[in-house]
């Protein structure tokens, strides 16, 4: 029961954005049910779309999981953008400066090295907030653009091959390589970049529900993010649990740098990045906040990504900026719960008491 | 001038009134007593249109009207004064004053003008408030009076003002007081919302009593007195004995010297307290409301920064001024916090949850290498709780935010007893809480006490503080300005000595 | 260094200044009236797009200033509708305006213009380089004496602080925010405009590229004050026009480009360092961001 309800208003938010997708496209004169067709069947086909919907979602469940354990502490932490850019540098560094190191030693370091650049760069924030009382919002903001910035010089006057007219770092070294999924699965294709990654990221959600529920650390977090003053109380360092919260929401962020850099591109490209750390806004949101709806949440997105490319190609007039229209609305309708709430109540669906 | 007919108002499962009637006459000053929760506030503010009620209708003079928002209640002349000032801290009096009912035209703000009618009420009020001043650097007291300068200059003709003494010192009480009778004088209703009986015999010239929701008793004030209107307010003779025997007291558990607290902005709240708290006895401390008990307790309780602070706590012979509020815990220092939802519970979690806080780091409730939460522990310990306190229901899966006020509390006392605590620091113990609750946490309390452990109590409930105290300290604006002991002092020199500081 | 400090530095610091006063002041109406809204950016981009596509269409510049103007207060009004009314967390509904509004320019203009995220070139006779300077810049002291002087700007600074003053006074809170935030749509939709038929001649994919954001940055660098706002705009302008300027133009000694990408972070680190307290304090509206409910 308390499964259904959790599930109810994400379901309807989701359905909701759909018809109003699909309104937009009638109006321009396309089916929207020919591509609604075309997005699922090819984001959900074997063994391509799959394996691409996957890889998809492997960023988005890392960003997914950072805004969930800043949420959890009452804080908003919509930098993870920043904070993944930083992870991946990071990571990418490591793996240039050190590329003869044996993998052993290497891919250690490179996962050390994501998930510091991305925790010092949540830590930010978080250390401003407990020292200054400063917004989190408004600085993890800010901290994206400096992030960008930062990145973009160091890989335009230090780490580009010369001469490369793309903004990308030289690569990093082979034994930094992270294997991809289509070598151990039968039928999946390698050139599929689909890799560990994915796997860390599932290990992640199991890792972040164990400390949030189950451990004495995730109950002061937690109750920290509900009442700040009882948290006290109980004798529990406020200042402290913001710098943690969102110390560990940007190491998860910065875990994207993994998929991106070891797993996939094996170097550095300066804005990489699709919005995910902002998608893991939608993907934390709409998962309302527990691990496994954030895995949930990762995949729907990654399908309407994956399912974007093949919309976009194959119909008369709708691109796949449908995409954005999709997960933008979503987010509305998820944030926006009360819109729904209200029929329900009025239809005395809801009956439950006040809790 | 004022009429409430079968006034009903439910917030969710609460029926917070039942069929209220109130008749206020014209040119008189009403008082409506009753305890916290009685309902007086909220017949008063569906007046007002700040809520809406369920049921019944409002008469002003004489006629029905649909009060929808307050906009309306001041349309018909009907002016309030929240018990929690309605003032934008960071504009002046002016602004605040003209706010929603600004004079000039729509495009242009005329604060000329306003300032020009403030001042002239102001004079004929002897309020002394000058338009000019930003609200946050005005005193208590002023900003009262800029609350009725709002209403004054709405035009109102019948005044509520909710709780208005609370916030203030004797002296300013005086001070209000009679601008209260100026007001009747140039022909003003005024309504007076609270639960002290000696304003009322004081001020009012008719008094509407209420208790549960419900009115209970319409008197005139001449023809009642203090004894009358006190058992119509909790529906019996006022007996609240707690069975206790003699303390035995031992060694000193807490001793305060010379703390004082300093809070943003410079204000102390607590000056240069020193007590002592015996293992054995409960020493209550009595006073007006927001007299420094607050910050009293939250600077014992660790809840302070240590910069705030001067003067020394010692828990026997330890030095604590400077530690937080975990380590005083496990000193032994338990605390029934003031208010339950702010500081004593987290209310989206569930019962069990709320059972350990506090003690969430420890064994037993941490059971694997130090850092895993042993859910069946902590399922014993919420049932131990539960169950041994009486709360219900006693599901520890359900959330804090289901439980009734009264077994909140209870939760919360449970959990703060199971540590075996060596000091208590409990403040208003009973408040919202029904009276088969009362006895059962009082019973508590005396329990705790002979057991040995040291209790520093603070109630804005006298008979409360009287009946379970071995020694009573009175605290006012912010010092212990008194001794006295419960079994021989009367109210009356109690009373004293809370108003006047000596 | 001499020759950039030019008549051509003001006159681009202008240009470039121009859309941040109008969406900083946006901004303005909105938090002052307690909603935070960061979507000025996805606000700035409808704008964009509209006025481009109407200008586009019907020839008409000021047809499309007046359509972008409605394009950002209707982006405005969901902000709005979800916040006040279903009491929306409002950096959530921001963020979920922002993403939509990357998509939703590109969708329209892939099924009208055929084309993937621009419109069509517009012709020079039909943009309006001059008016929105001109409109920014006289909004500066409109928005001073509509804040401090009416009693709008009364009503709307109170809902901003203590909504519930400001009701049992009789001030209508949630119609004073709708208010506040539409104003924002509707400055920041000019902002936008500006860029698509001021500043260049088309509307291309993400072409506000965070000056939104800036925008947002000044409104806090500016403490949530017009006069401030806009030397804040002005500095954040300058440090851009400094950047284009220096492109090219200045050399390290050793010879290379000096790297703009430290230019790029001053409007964010000040805001970071203004928000932190070091340079006076910055006391945002006291109700920003929490939205009005009461037990009825």
């Amino acid at each position: 029961m308390i499964l259904l309800r959790e599930l109810l208003f994400p379901l309807i938010a989701v359905v909701a954005a759909f018809i109003v997708g699909g309104i937009l496209i009638l109006v321009i004169g396309d089916n929207p049910l020919q591509a609604y067709g075309l997005l699922f069947g090819s984001a959900l086909s074997w063994p391509v779309g799959i394996g691409y919907t996957l890889f998809y979602a492997t960023p988005l469940i890392f960003t997914g999981l950072a805004v969930l354990v800043a949420f959890r502490c009452g804080l908003l932490n919509i930098g993870a953008e920043g904070q993944l850019y930083i992870g991946a540098f990071a990571t990418a560094w490591v793996g240039i400066t050190l590329a003869n190191l044996s993998p052993w030693l290497l891919i250690p370091l490179c996962f050390i090295a994501a998930i510091l650049g991305g925790g010092v760069w949540g830590a930010i924030p978080g250390v401003l907030k407990a020292r200054f009382g400063s917004h989190e919002v408004i600085n993890t903001i800010m901290l994206n653009f400096i992030a960008v910035a930062l990145l973009s010089y160091f890989t335009q006057y230090h780490y580009k091959t010369p001469g490369d007219p793309i903004m990308q770092t030289v690569p990093i070294g082979e034994g930094a390589h992270i294997a991809r999924l289509g070598r151990f699965i039968p039928g999946l294709p390698e050139f599929i970049p689909l890799n560990l990654a994915f796997v860390l990221a599932l290990i992640c959600c199991g890792l972040v529900y164990l400390f949030l529920w189950r451990t004495k650390w995730g109950y002061e977090l937690r109750a920290t993010g509900t009442n700040p003053s009882a948290a006290e109380y109980g004798g529990i360092s406020v200042r402290k649990q913001i710098i943690v919260a969102m110390t560990i929401s940007g190491a998860l962020a910065g875990m994207v740098g993994i998929n991106e850099v070891l797993g996939y591109r094996y170097r550095y490209y300066d804005g990489f990045s699709d919005n995910y750390g902002f998608t893991g806004i939608a993907v934390a949101l709409l998962g309302r906040n527990h691990p496994v709806g954030v895995i949930i949440s990762a995949l729907l997105f990654a399908i309407l990504q994956r399912g974007g490319i093949p919309v976009d190609a194959f119909t008369e007039h709708v691109t796949k900026d449908i995409v954005q229209v999709l997960q933008g609305t979503i987010i509305l309708f998820v944030a926006a719960e009360a819109f729904f709430r209200g029929p329900f109540a009025k239809f005395g669906l809801l009956n439950r008491s006040k809790v | 001038m004022l009429e409430l007919r079968n006034i009903t108002k439910r917030f969710g499962n609460v029926l917070a009134n039942d069929k209220v009637n109130i008749v206020v006459k014209p040119g008189t000053i009403h008082a409506i007593v009753g305890e916290n929760g009685a309902g007086k506030s909220t017949a008063m503010r569906i007046a007002y249109g700040f809520y809406k009620a369920d049921e019944g209708e409002i008469l002003v003079d004489g006629h029905v009207h649909d009060i929808e928002t307050p906009h309306d209640a001041i349309a018909l002349g009907i002016g309030m004064v929240h018990q929690h000032f309605m003032l934008v801290d960071t504009m002046t009096v002016a602004e605040n004053i003209v706010l929603g009912a600004e004079p000039g035209s729509g495009i242009a703000l005329d604060l000329v003008q306003a300032s020009f009618e403030i001042r002239r009420l102001s004079e004929e009020f002897k309020l002394a408030v000058n338009p000019g001043s930003v609200i946050e650097r005005l005193s208590v007291g002023q900003q009262q009076r800029v609350e009725l300068m709002k209403a004054l200059y709405r035009h109102a003709r019948l005044l509520i003002l909710d709780e208005p003494t609370a916030v203030l010192t004797p002296q300013e009480v005086e001070e209000f007081f009679s601008i209260l009778r100026r007001m009747r004088e140039q022909g003003k209703t005024v309504v007076i919302i609270t639960h002290k009986l000696t304003e009322v015999l004081a001020i009012s010239d008719e008094v509407t009593v209420m208790r549960d929701g419900r009115v209970v008793g319409r008197l005139q004030t001449k023809e009642t007195n203090a004894t009358e209107l006190a058992r119509l307010m909790v529906g019996r003779e006022v007996l609240l004995r707690v069975e206790k025997t003699p303390a035995k007291t031992g060694s000193a558990e807490l001793s305060v010297r010379n703390l004082s607290v300093t809070v943003r902005g410079g204000a102390k709240p607590v000056k240069d307290v020193s007590l002592e708290v015996r293992k054995g006895e409960i020493l209550g401390i009595a006073g007006v409301e927001g007299n420094g008990q607050t910050e009293l307790m939250e600077a014992l309780a660790g809840l302070l920064s240590p910069s705030q602070l001067s003067g020394e706590i010692r828990i026997e012979d330890r030095d604590i001024t400077q530690e937080g509020a975990r380590l005083r815990r496990e000193l032994g220092i338990a605390h029934i916090p003031e208010d339950r939802h702010r500081r004593g519970l987290l209310l989206e979690f569930d019962l069990a949850e709320n059972s350990i806080l506090g003690v969430h780091y420890r064994h037993p409730i941490v059971a694997y290498a130090g850092t895993f939460l042993d859910n069946g522990a902590i399922r014993r310990r919420a049932k131990e709780i539960l169950e041994g306190f009486d709360v219900r229901p006693a599901n520890p899966d359900l959330p804090a935010r289901a439980l009734s006020g009264g077994n909140q509390q209870k939760l919360i006392i449970g959990r703060e007893f199971k540590v075996d605590p060596k000091l208590l620091l409990v403040v208003q113990p009973t408040r919202g809480v029904d009276i088969g609750a009362i006895e059962f946490i009082h019973r508590k309390l005396v329990g705790l006490r002979d057991s040995g452990c040291a209790v520093l109590l603070v109630s804005a409930e006298l008979e409360e503080v009287m009946s379970l105290s071995d020694r009573l300290l009175i605290i006012h604006e912010g010092r212990i300005v008194g001794e006295v002991d419960p079994k021989v002092a009367t109210i009356e020199e109690i009373g004293l000595l809370m108003t006047r500081g000596h | 260094m001499a020759e950039i400090f030019t008549i051509s530095l003001i006159w681009s610091t202008i240009r470039l200044t121009t859309p941040l006063i109008l969406a900083a002041l946006g901004g303005m109406f909105s938090e002052r009236s307690g909603v935070i809204n960061i979507a000025l950016e996805g606000m700035m981009l409808a704008g964009a797009f509209t006025a481009a596509a109407v200008t586009y269409a019907v020839g008409s510049p000021f047809v499309g200033l007046l359509a972008g103007m409605g394009a950002g207060m209707v982006i405005a009004g969901i902000h709005a509708i979800a916040c006040i009314r279903y009491r929306a967390d409002q950096v959530v509904t921001g963020t979920a305006i922002n993403i939509l509004m990357i998509g939703v320019p590109g969708f329209l203009s892939g099924a009208f213009f055929l084309s993937s995220g621009s419109t069509p070139q517009i012709p020079k006779e039909q943009l309006i380089p001059r008016t929105p300077i001109m409109i920014a810049f006289a909004l500066v002291p409109i928005a001073w004496y509509v804040l401090y002087k009416t009693p709008f700007g009364l009503r709307l600074r109170s809902v901003g602080e203590n909504p519930e003053a400001a009701d049992a006074a009789g001030v209508p809170v949630a119609r004073m925010r709708y208010a506040g935030v539409l104003l924002s749509g509707i400055l920041a939709g000019i902002g936008g405009a500006y860029l698509s038929i001021g500043q260049s001649s088309l509307f291309t994919r993400n072409m506000t590229s965070g000056r939104g954001f800036i925008a947002l940055a000044a409104l806090i660098f500016g403490k949530w004050r017009p006069v401030q706002t806009m030397l804040a705009c002005l500095l954040f302008g300058l440090t851009e026009a400094v950047t284009i300027q220096m492109q090219g133009v200045v050399k390290l000694p050793s010879g290379e480009d000096i790297p703009v990408q430290f230019i790029h972070m001053v409007p964010y680190l000040l805001t970071i360092i203004v928000l932190a307290g070091f340079i006076g304090s910055s006391r945002p509206p006291k109700a920003l961001g929490i939205p009005y409910q009461k037990e009825r």
